[in-house]
């Protein structure tokens, strides 16, 4: 039942990998959303971004130049600028586009289906979900979408959530403890639940995924307004250093065009990371969409790349949550074949994970996989005797269980041998069962403890390397479980984590959130329980499992759909990426400046100062095909570089330092570099052209 | 045997870089415990109840940018008043008073640490005003930059905290312990070196049987912490190039040393105020890189004498002081001009035009190779900032130096720190370019008469204060301008300074982990270095390609 392909609604990826999008998407979608870039050229649009709308009235201005004196050189170049603005449109818009078709698909799931709203005398009535009130009581049947976002406050209903999760599963909500909430648009699928709405209509679940995806939502993060101040005074300075420029030139004999001025402006002030800014954040949260995570604000995301203590659940996330049988340990004068016979015959009927697991490890161990003899008699476990087992017609029962239940049923204290076995494999961390045999036919007879079944809860495979790759870099992992401390260290050591908090209450989860943070580290952590809520809402990242209750989803800024707490993980590296990517496209938008000054100087002055034709080390053809050729650059810049704003810039986890050098090499040297050929490449081609070359 | 002029030049480098590697670790060290120490001594105590000044409680951010802003309006009205009428005063050798508007200049010159000279020491000012205004502005204003750059520091190092200490405290005690026993000892050094201390003049018969009077005066005590305190303003016109003010090739190796010492000794201080003196290395590696590339430039074009006018000569030596020759007045030109001394050996109107737009980009690098007494630490602090701010980035983190976080407040109040100097240095320009009276005052036509007016202003916004010479600059447009240059591109970064250190120490503070971007590295020396020749040749190329750059290629 969990082996259908995720339903049409689903944000799942559908594209290249986890995440990832392919390069022929990306350019379908930027044909797609050219309309929508073109309507964005309303200057209120780009108040927004001072450098977009320094290029807008730049292009303005050269556009009514161009009328009043028409040139091919000035009308090429206010082409080019307008386009400029463009591209920086474009690449808003498509990373914006992305989101509204992901909405168009949750809108669907917002049917207007009336809700039957229970009155106090128990009737029912019709209303529109629309017009449902916080409190009020719904109920809710087979083949029922549900109204609004709630808690089921009776009943039992399974429950199909893939409008929201993709997940096509059905998941159990009951009323009472932590899987008592439910979500609006999501549809019964057995049996009738009542539910207490929690969430006027507009202001759901899926109201506000809509929102989130759409972007409409979106406000500037903190670093992002701090970059755009640094971009702001980029800006200023090189405006000055233009407009300073036409005085210098009257005096050196070389007056300058307003539009070869204004070309420079353009040139110098740094439209590729101001066009791509805005993208590269929509994007951050559209890959997190990706994974299925949705955050409640780009702040989140952000601190979720700087987090450096992630507090990770044990089970589920560090183990898979059931303990498994790894060894059989013989007493001294048993034979290991009666033990795995016993063992196993003691676990056939065992459907609980641990005595499945026993099972395989006797046929791993050799056992033939044979069923039970016909007239066994199995034996459950009970609270009682904390044992289970079987009896065989032979007369002979075998039992395993804790060591103290089993001694009460042997009668005796368990062999020294046996009890330092149980010690032993306490000690490592494990759980100890004890396999005894008994003969019934002889009352007299006292039973024998055959052996001890080491249960283990396992670490998931990789999980170690991948902690390894997080302590590069800079992350401290901290195993938050309820094992006492034993157990849990034992876990700890295997599992390579950096901290454990052991037999952890949520009062000390919220203890060590605040002293990490007073120690100024920022903490990640999942959560799903109501008493969890708290804590999420300390940390700086708070991932809620979409199976968790509402009042945890409130207090976290990131659900999980998936309610994977390995997510975590994942969200930090996206983090991550998306100030990588910001930071890369800052240094190579300051890095190409460069080789402008190499082509726009010489062709500004060569005539007044001819020696500065040396500097024109690109030999770029003539003043004005330097010029175009530099402004067309500029331009097209942006759009080769929308795919990296949408997709990031590749994050491998290491430290710092790796990672400073590898960028710094692509994008500050390639910064530096790549307009150096491309400028002189369109200078090939625009040099061509009668007129300019 | 007489040893080779470049053998010569390379010792000279060698031995100054040797002396400073030796000493500006203890000196540090010493600067960091006076700053931290809790006593007061009995002249600072004495000082403080003068001043009603209560030593031990501290300011906020605003109280000392007040403070900073007070003691420089007091210091320039009582520098105004001394030269106004200086006639009144003893020791005046009958000199007039000073007119209102030079006055003004001089005065802003010498509180803001500049020392512009819009005038001839010699024949202008009287050693009353020299010795106590001017002197004592050299000692002051060079303790209020320090005084300064310690607040950033303590912006730093302190956590959840609203102050950055006391103003009168840092500038007493910075004055005191650290300015007046070093200027002491230097001038003692200068005295045996043969820089004069009197206060007669010294008249003889010359060669051609003239009857010559050479005016003397208290130069050695004046001299040391002229360079010490990277002030450099001349008690001669003629400054380091007058044989009064630095006799020998010895006192002028001696002088540069002095420019250099307190500048790399701060890098320490930050080093051991910071408790991770590695930072404090990889700043004064990249300021050591800057000055190193700066000097093999400067002293290639001018030993190389890349101009057809030296070629013709055999070496570019007019303007330049036989006595020293070119590899060193290339040596004193780049640190005079890193450092923000402004101090001169040589005319800078005569070093080559590669040699003369290297000691330009210098300046514009905004004095922090190795930077002005203060104001190098606080600059080079604030282009670190800029620094991690983009590359720092890159390493998947939002911004921090040194534990503290790069928001936007901060970015604020750095981004307004960038624009100011390059605003007052390109419209300054502009303006006086496009003035018709301006092409009178110029020295020379075509781009190198441009590069005198750019000079003129990047000398005096980034309170360098040494002039291209060839300008005349006496007119009331150029002394207010200038002036206006000088105050606001020494007062606009320091308060910016100020209230991003108040900032800074109300944070607390982010553990270095692995997945911080290492601020004490060669690679992050790398990027500093990087990152302040962009910004500074963006912002300033294409007014450089207009004066020694297209002169330099011809």
């Amino acid at each position: 039942m969990t082996t259908t392909s995720p339903s049409p609604t689903a944000p799942t990826t559908q594209e290249a990998g986890p995440g990832g999008v392919s390069g022929r998407l990306i350019l379908a979608q930027t044909v797609e959303q050219l309309p929508a870039a073109l309507r964005k050229l309303n200057p209120r649009h780009l108040w927004r971004s001072p450098v977009m709308f320094l290029v807008w009235l730049g292009s303005a201005a050269t556009t009514i130049a161009a009328l009043a004196q028409p040139s091919l050189f000035t009308a090429a170049i206010a082409v080019w600028l307008w386009l400029t603005v463009v591209f920086g449109n474009l690449a808003e818009a498509v990373a914006e586009g992305r989101g509204k078709a992901q909405a168009a698909t949750l809108r669907a799931a917002r049917t207007d289906t009336p809700a039957r709203r229970l009155g106090p005398d128990g009737g029912e009535t019709s209303v529109a979900a629309a017009e449902l009130a916080r409190d009020d009581l719904v109920v809710v049947e087979a083949g029922e979408v549900i109204p609004g976002d709630g808690d089921v406050v009776d009943g039992v209903a399974s429950v199909d959530e893939s409008a929201i999760t993709g997940e096509s599963a059905p998941v159990i909500r009951e009323a009472g403890g932590d899987r008592s909430a439910v979500t609006g648009g999501t549809r019964v699928l057995s049996d009738r639940i009542v539910v207490r709405i929690t969430a006027a209509a507009g202001e759901t679940f899926l109201d506000r995924m809509i929102g989130l995806v759409e972007g409409a939502s979106r406000r500037r993060t903190p670093n992002e307004i701090a970059l755009s101040i640094l971009l702001t005074s980029l800006t200023l300075v090189f405006l000055i250093a233009v407009a300073t420029l036409a005085p210098m030139a009257d005096y050196s004999g070389a007056p300058q065009d307003v539009v070869v001025l204004i070309a420079l402006l353009v040139c110098l002030i740094p439209t590729t990371i101001g066009a791509l800014l805005s993208a590269i954040g929509i994007a951050g949260m559209d890959r997190l969409v990706r994974v299925n995570v949705l955050a409640m604000s780009g702040r989140a995301v952000e601190a979720a790349g700087d987090v450096s203590t992630l507090l990770l659940d044990k089970t589920g996330t560090i183990t898979f949550g059931n303990r498994q049988a790894v060894r059989l340990l013989p007493a001294t004068g048993i034979e290991e074949s009666r033990l795995i016979d016993a063992a196993r015959t003691a676990s056939l009927a065992d459907q609980t994970p641990e005595g499945r697991s026993v099972v395989e490890l006797t046929e791993r161990l050799g056992a033939p996989a044979t069923p039970a003899a016909d007239e066994t008699r199995f034996v459950e476990f009970t609270a009682q005797t904390r044992m289970s087992g079987a009896d065989l017609p032979d007369g002979t029962q075998v039992r395993k269980g804790a060591g103290t239940a089993v001694s009460t049923w042997l009668g005796a204290p368990l062999p020294d041998e046996i009890a330092q076995l149980v010690e032993e494999v306490s000690r490592s961390g494990g759980t100890p069962l004890v396999i005894a045999v008994r003969q019934t036919d002889d009352a007299s007879a006292t039973g024998v403890a055959l052996g001890v079944i080491h249960l283990k809860d396992v670490v998931k495979p990789g999980t170690r390397e991948r902690f390894g790759q997080l302590r590069a870099m800079g992350i401290r992992t901290v195993m938050v479980t309820g094992d006492n401390a034993v157990t849990a260290r034992a876990i700890a050591e295997e599992a390579g984590v950096d901290d454990v908090l052991a037999e952890a209450t949520p009062e000390d989860k919220m203890t060590y959130i605040r002293r990490e943070q007073e120690g100024g580290h920022l903490v990640a952590m999942t959560g799903d329980g109501t008493n969890d809520a708290p804590a999420l809402a300390a940390a700086d990242v708070g991932v809620a499992m979409n199976t968790g209750t509402a009042a945890a989803k409130e207090a976290g800024n990131m659900v999980d759909l998936d309610s994977d707490p390995t997510k975590l993980i994942d969200i930090v590296e996206i983090g991550k990426q998306l100030l990588i990517t910001r930071g890369a496209l800052t240094t190579f938008s300051i890095a190409n400046d460069i080789a402008k000054y190499f082509a726009i100087i010489p062709a500004m002055f060569v005539a007044a100062y001819p020696s500065l034709d040396r500097i024109n080390v690109m030999g770029l053809a003539t003043p004005q095909s330097a010029i175009l050729s530099a402004v067309i650059f500029n331009a097209l810049v942006i759009i080769a570089l929308i795919p990296v704003a949408l997709r990031g810039v590749r994050f491998r986890a290491a430290s710092a330092t790796s990672i400073l050098r590898r960028n710094l090499a692509v994008f500050g040297l390639g910064g530096v570099v790549v307009p150096f050929a491309g400028i002189k490449l369109l200078d090939l081609i625009v040099s061509s052209i009668p007129g300019i070359g | 045997m007489v040893m080779s002029e470049n053998a010569a030049g390379l010792l000279s480098i060698g031995v100054l870089v040797a002396a400073l590697a030796l000493i500006h670790a203890p000196l540090g060290d010493y600067i960091a415990r006076v700053v931290t120490a809790r006593s007061h001594s009995r002249v600072e105590r004495a000082l403080y109840r003068a001043g009603g000044v209560h030593p031990d409680a501290e300011q906020s951010p605003r109280a000392y940018a007040l403070s900073v802003l007070g003691f420089a309006a007091a210091g320039i009205a009582v520098l105004m008043a001394l030269q106004i009428g200086q006639g009144l005063l003893p020791l005046d050798r009958d000199l007039p008073g000073v007119p209102f508007w030079m006055a003004f200049n001089t005065a802003v010159s010498f509180v803001t640490n500049t020392n512009w000279q819009p005038y001839a020491g010699e024949s202008t000012m009287g050693f009353a005003v020299q010795m106590t205004g001017l002197a004592v502005q050299n000692f002051v204003s060079a303790a209020v930059g320090i005084a300064v750059a310690i607040a950033l520091i303590r912006g730093f190092t302190r956590e959840r905290h609203g102050s950055l200490g006391n103003f009168w405290v840092d500038v007493v005690r910075i004055t005191v312990r650290v300015l007046l026993p070093l200027a002491f000892l230097a001038a003692l050094v200068l005295l045996a070196g043969g820089v004069v201390q009197t206060f007669t003049d010294t008249a003889f018969t010359g060669l051609s049987g003239h009857r010559q009077v050479l005016t003397g005066g208290p130069v050695a005590s004046q001299e040391a912490i002229k360079q010490l305190g990277t002030n450099g303003g001349g008690f001669f016109n003629a400054n380091s190039a007058h044989p009064f003010e630095n006799p020998t090739g010895f006192t002028n190796l001696f002088q540069i040393f002095l420019l250099l010492l307190i500048p790399v000794a701060l890098t320490r201080t930050l080093g051991s105020l910071l408790g991770d003196r590695r930072h404090g290395y990889a700043v004064l590696g990249a300021m050591t890189i800057l000055w190193a590339v700066s000097l093999a430039v400067t002293t290639w074009a001018e030993v190389a004498g890349h101009s057809q006018v030296a070629r013709a000569a055999g070496a570019a030596m007019e303007g330049k002081e036989a006595r020293f020759g070119e590899w060193v007045s290339a040596l004193f030109a780049v640190g005079t001009t890193g450092t923000s001394t402004g101090a001169v050996n040589a005319s800078h109107d005569s070093l080559t035009p590669a040699g003369g737009g290297a000691v330009l980009v210098n300046m514009m690098l905004g004095e922090i190779a190795p930077g002005g007494v203060g104001s190098g630490v606080y600059g080079i602090l604030i282009m670190a900032i800029l620094t991690v701010f983009v590359a720092g980035l890159m390493v998947g983190r939002t911004p921090e130096l040194l534990g503290k976080k790069i928001g936007a407040r901060q970015m604020t109040y750095v981004a307004l720190y960038l624009l100011a100097t390059p605003v007052l240095v390109l419209t300054g320009t502009a303006a006086a370019i496009a003035r018709d009276s301006t092409l009178d005052a110029l020295g020379n036509p075509g781009g190198h008469g441009f590069s005198e007016v750019l000079y003129a202003y990047a000398s005096a916004a980034n309170n360098n204060g040494s002039a291209f010479g060839g300008l005349t600059v006496t007119s009331d447009f150029f002394q207010i301008t200038l002036a206006g240059a000088m105050l606001l591109g020494r007062l606009i970064p320091i308060v910016l300074v100020l209230l991003l250190a108040g900032s800074l120490a109300r944070q607390g503070r982010v553990p270095s982990t692995a997945g911080t971007l290492p601020t004490h590295t060669p690679l992050f020396a790398g990027m500093l270095v990087g990152v302040i020749v962009i910004m500074t040749g963006l912002t300033y190329v294409p007014a450089l390609a207009l004066g020694p750059i297209a002169e330099a290629l011809a």
